[in-house]
């Protein structure tokens, strides 16, 4: 079949004042097939959007093509004045982006959206219109369409409103979809069904599809060819299953070494070294310094791609076998000292005012309730489940930024941690430290390196400037940092460095217990395995315990010894990772484990029947009773789950028979992809 | 420094904001030498003139020389608003920092006070309080200090209640560390940028309310030359002789044209954009 959009040989990227070129693509040939979906991924700064834009025929202001062609439907699309181009986006091309309730109108109804699209792209009628609204709202599998097109976007959960920008998409009868992180945000179920949806979509209309993601995970479920971004050329490029399962570039090679998986749980090996600036001059080949298979070759002469089988790779050593990347088993040292212990916290954000007192309102459960663990010395628990299941808000509260309002919260043999943080007294403060999730956010953009790592010093230690810039050096030292970043601001660092940073000014304090929020979310998965080993050696090395963050159930598996999962701030479950990761699941961890995507084309999810995100626990009974596939009745939804003691220390918080839950299949197990379940009226 | 004044001039609006406002300065301070009449000295013989190669922008009622007049009507208003403005930004912005940053009830319950002085007719109290106090700057700067300071303050603190939701003011807050350090080492550096915008801003409005005040016959005091009192004392020969009111008015409005220009131009160069600048 004839190519729908085909790129060759572009180039393009910003030219300075004095006419010099700083490419931000180099060289990049491409195609893309009717019906064909085409992943591509790399990692922040590979040039992946821009490849997708430049697809549609569209650069970014400030951007000119420096040589190639993009072509659609054999006209080349920057030959064409930007009118025709812009009458080609929306009708025969659609963006869908990552953000889809930002990119709806939030005064316009969907339904007026959609109307509004077909008005634009076909010559239909009004009534005709009315009628094609709903048929394309069920296409993407809204339930109830006829009344979906009544609500406006902020009535529809982030789900809804990914399927609603996919019914615009599809109004104007697009031939090609382009899909830019159309995921990223979204919890790992909504995820996972969105991606089924996709898959069919392509299959039943036999759209093309573009979708750029930074997660192979994702881009294994969806893409019938992937093309492996790197500083704006495209490493390698094949057929999924190829690419992921023989990769011949050592950068993909490395990238899908970095994932940490299910499969195989352990720090996964990361790459060394950063990926060279957007825009720089490259001699030789564009991974030589971080490659392990780099020789003279590689640093003096750029490597041209080479066909070998369905796959081009652009190496020098694609024929040679690849270097094999093994993960570190993490050896815990957990002592039977207690670290912190929870026991029967309530912790709630909302506070009843004296109106609704006087009204007699019922408050609303607490955000938190009978959150209870122990964590030993040296130990590391991972909490883990999606968005609002109240997995920060612990971390809050044993920091001391919220306070609790039921419960005991204390640090060792003697100290009090129910106390909000402006009445802990210092040692208090100094043992526990905090590490946040968005390290650019973390760290005061206007204070140099020095500062941000004196700031505990100082309050600590009475350290003084010279004292505290002697101390900051070592601690750099320490997360592998030169020390000339002592004078340096933030906004100099890069996201990985920056994320170091925070690491030394928790370790600064030599915490006794580290609370980890999501610290490698907003890292790219090169960096993050580089950070995730960096943690495990500080752990190693200073004996801390840590509480460990995340919504990733395979980054809290390669970093925990225990592991708890929460939904809708209540525990589901707790115990050993490796008891919590195999059966006998709560029916919760057993719809997360499902929705796990793995950088493997041939595992499929098992999804819930359903992708609703709830907004608030239920007042009363089991916390997962609305959504729970295993739902007995009566007693789940007005009592507490019983916590139901499995092996070795391995409680389940649920009303089911342990045989039950027992033999719910290994979530790992691959299922038949024709076996989604469709989605229930929600 | 350098850097950003490259940056100013870099923009054509920043260009002529930075030269209209030093223009004006340098006139304030350079009047006695520039002037070549006296402004106070009357002249008998040479009432209403037109403008001339003698007197260049013409003379008025008294025979006094306009140019001369002109070049000194800025002293006092760029002088005593200069100073209002250096007081109405420090306490505006401490005070907005520090609600912005502790938030809660004491943030509540303080911004219904300055919701309260931001409803009340301004113009008016000053009349009050210079009719007790009497006119001169030891009244007028610090009561324009204080109310134009209320709305620095709203400003400030809607730019700091932002920065303190940030995930470094929580660190620091985890950490244990006092309010004073909190609002110093993480708050301020991050305001900084702002406030000086916000305070170049509330200096122009300055000038027009200190204008209008000794257009009401409350701020400077006759024989002193002043751009607000020349458009009163003339304002009736607006139809006859137009350029005794023309001239101090081109001279005030460029004047805060000038200054609004800058202050726009620095908030672009240090990357504020109007919205959050003005956000009133």
């Amino acid at each position: 079949m004839s190519a729908l959009i085909k790129i060759d040989n572009l180039a393009l990227g910003f030219t300075g004042k004095q006419g010099q070129q700083a490419p931000i693509l180099r060289g990049i040939s491409l195609e893309l097939r009717q019906g064909e979906t085409l992943g591509i991924v790399g990692e922040s700064g590979s040039g992946k959007s821009t490849v997708a834009l430049a697809m549609m025929g569209y650069l970014k202001p400030g951007l000119s093509v420096f040589s190639g062609s993009a072509r659609f439907d054999g006209q080349d699309m920057f030959a064409l004045p930007e009118r025709q181009r812009a009458a080609l986006r929306g009708s025969k091309i659609a963006l869908i982006p990552q953000n889809a309730g930002q990119a709806l109108t939030p005064t316009l109804t969907i339904g007026a959206q959609i109307d509004e699209a077909l008005r634009l792209h076909t010559p239909l009628g009004a009534s005709d219109r009315k009628a094609r609204v709903i048929e394309l709202l069920s296409r993407v599998r809204l339930p109830s369409p006829e009344e979906m097109a009544t609500r406006y976007p902020h009535e529809l959960s982030g789900g809804q409103q990914q399927r609603a920008a996919v019914a615009m998409a599809l109004a104007g009868q697009a031939r090609a979809l382009l899909l830019d992180e159309p995921t990223t945000g979204l919890d790992v179920t909504t995820q996972a069904h969105i991606l089924e949806f996709l898959r069919k979509l392509a299959r039943e209309m036999g759209v093309a599809m573009i979708y750029v993601s930074h997660d192979l995970g994702v881009i294994a479920r969806v893409a019938d060819r992937v093309a492996v971004m790197y500083a704006g050329q495209i490493a390698e490029e094949g057929p999924t299953r190829d690419v992921l399962r023989a990769p011949k570039h050592p950068y993909t090679a490395g990238l899908i070494a970095s994932i940490p998986k299910l499969s195989d749980p352990g720090i996964p090996a990361s790459m060394p070294g950063v990926p060279p600036n957007v825009g720089s001059s490259i001699n030789g080949c564009a991974f030589a310094d971080r490659c392990p298979l780099a020789q003279a070759i590689c640093r003096s002469e750029a490597p041209v791609p080479v066909t070998l089988g369905a796959t081009r790779a652009r190496c020098h050593f694609a024929e040679h076998p690849r270097v094999t990347h093994e993960t570190t088993r993490r050896v815990p040292q957990v002592s039977s000292d207690v670290a912190i212990e929870l026991e029967n916290v309530a912790i709630s954000y909302s506070q009843p005012g004296l109106l609704d007192r006087m009204l007699g309102r019922t408050p609303p459960p607490p955000t938190v309730e009978r959150a209870g663990f122990t964590l030993h010395k040296g130990e590391t628990l991972g909490l883990v489940g999606e968005s609002g299941s109240g997995k920060s808000t612990i971390l809050r509260a044993i920091a001391g930024l919220v306070g609790a309002r039921a419960g005991q919260l204390s640090l060792g043999a003697n100290g009090d941690l129910t106390a909000p943080v402006h009445k802990r007294d210092r040692e208090t403060l100094r043992r526990v430290q905090m590490i946040f999730q968005n390290a650019d956010a973390s760290l005061n953009p206007r204070q140099i390196i020095g500062e941000i790592l004196g700031a505990p010093l100082r309050l600590y230690f009475n350290l003084n400037r010279d004292q505290a810039r002697a101390r900051a050096t070592e601690l750099l030292e320490q997360v592998r940092l030169p020390a000339t970043c002592l004078d340096r601001f933030p906004g100099q660092l890069s996201g990985g460095e920056k994320q170091r940073v925070g690491v030394a000014r928790a370790f600064a304090a030599n915490p006794e217990v580290t609370l980890c929020d999501e610290v490698t979310s907003a890292l790219d998965v090169s960096v993050q395995a580089a950070a995730l080993a960096l943690l495990t050696r500080l752990q190693a090395e200073n004996g801390s315990s840590f509480i460990f963050v995340s919504h990733d159930l395979a980054v809290v598996r390669a970093v925990s010894d225990r592991v708890a999962v929460l939904y809708q701030g209540r525990i589901c479950e707790i115990g050993p990772a490796k008891e919590v990761y195999a059966p006998p699941y709560h029916p919760y961890t057993q719809a997360l484990m499902g929705a796990v995507l793995e950088p493997d084309p041939d595992i499929a999810p098992k999804l819930l029947a359903d992708d609703v995100t709830e907004k608030a626990p239920p007042a009363t009974g089991c916390p997962f009773q609305r959504r729970c596939p295993m739902h007995m009745g009566a007693q789940c939804d007005t009592r507490v789950p019983p916590a139901r003691m499995m092996a070795d220390g391995h409680l389940i918080h649920c009303h089911q028979h342990p045989d039950n839950l027992m033999s719910q299949t290994d979530a790992k197990t691959p299922a038949p992809v024709e076996n989604i379940p469709e989605l229930t009226a929600g | 420094m350098a850097n950003l004044l490259s940056t100013i001039m870099s923009r054509p609006s920043g260009a002529i904001g930075l030269a209209l406002t030093l223009a004006h300065v340098l006139m304030a301070l350079m009047a006695p030498v520039l002037a070549p009449f006296d402004p106070t000295l009357q002249n008998a013989n040479a009432i209403l003139l037109a403008p001339s190669a003698e007197h260049w922008m013409g003379t008025d009622t008294l025979g006094r020389d306009i140019f001369s007049r002109v070049l000194h009507g800025g002293r006092l208003a760029i002088a005593v608003t200069f100073a209002a403005a250096v007081v109405a930004t420090i306490w505006g912005s401490f005070a907005g920092i520090f609600f912005g940053t502790v938030g809660g009830r004491t943030d509540e319950f303080s911004m219904r006070i300055v919701d309260a002085f931001l409803s009340m007719p301004w113009l008016l109290f000053l009349l009050l309080i210079i009719s007790i106090g009497g006119a001169g700057p030891a009244t007028i700067i610090p009561t324009l200090g204080f109310f134009y300071g209320v709305a620095v303050l709203r400003v400030i603190r809607g730019a700091a209640m932002q920065v303190a939701a940030r995930d470094f003011v929580t660190a620091a807050k985890a950490r244990g560390e006092k309010l004073w350090p909190i609002l110093s080492r993480e708050m301020f550096p991050n305001l900084s940028d702002i406030i000086l915008v916000e305070g170049a801003m509330r200096w122009s409005w300055m000038l027009l309310a200190f204008s209008s005040l000794s257009f009401l016959g409350f701020g400077a005091t006759p024989p002193t030359p002043d751009w607000g009192l020349m458009v009163a004392q003339e304002r009736g020969l607006l139809a006859t002789a137009p350029w005794s009111v023309f001239w101090p008015c081109l001279a005030l409005s460029s004047l805060i044209i000038g200054i609004n220009l800058l202050a726009d131009a620095i908030g672009k160069a240090l990357g504020l954009d109007r919205a959050t600048a003005m956000a009133v």
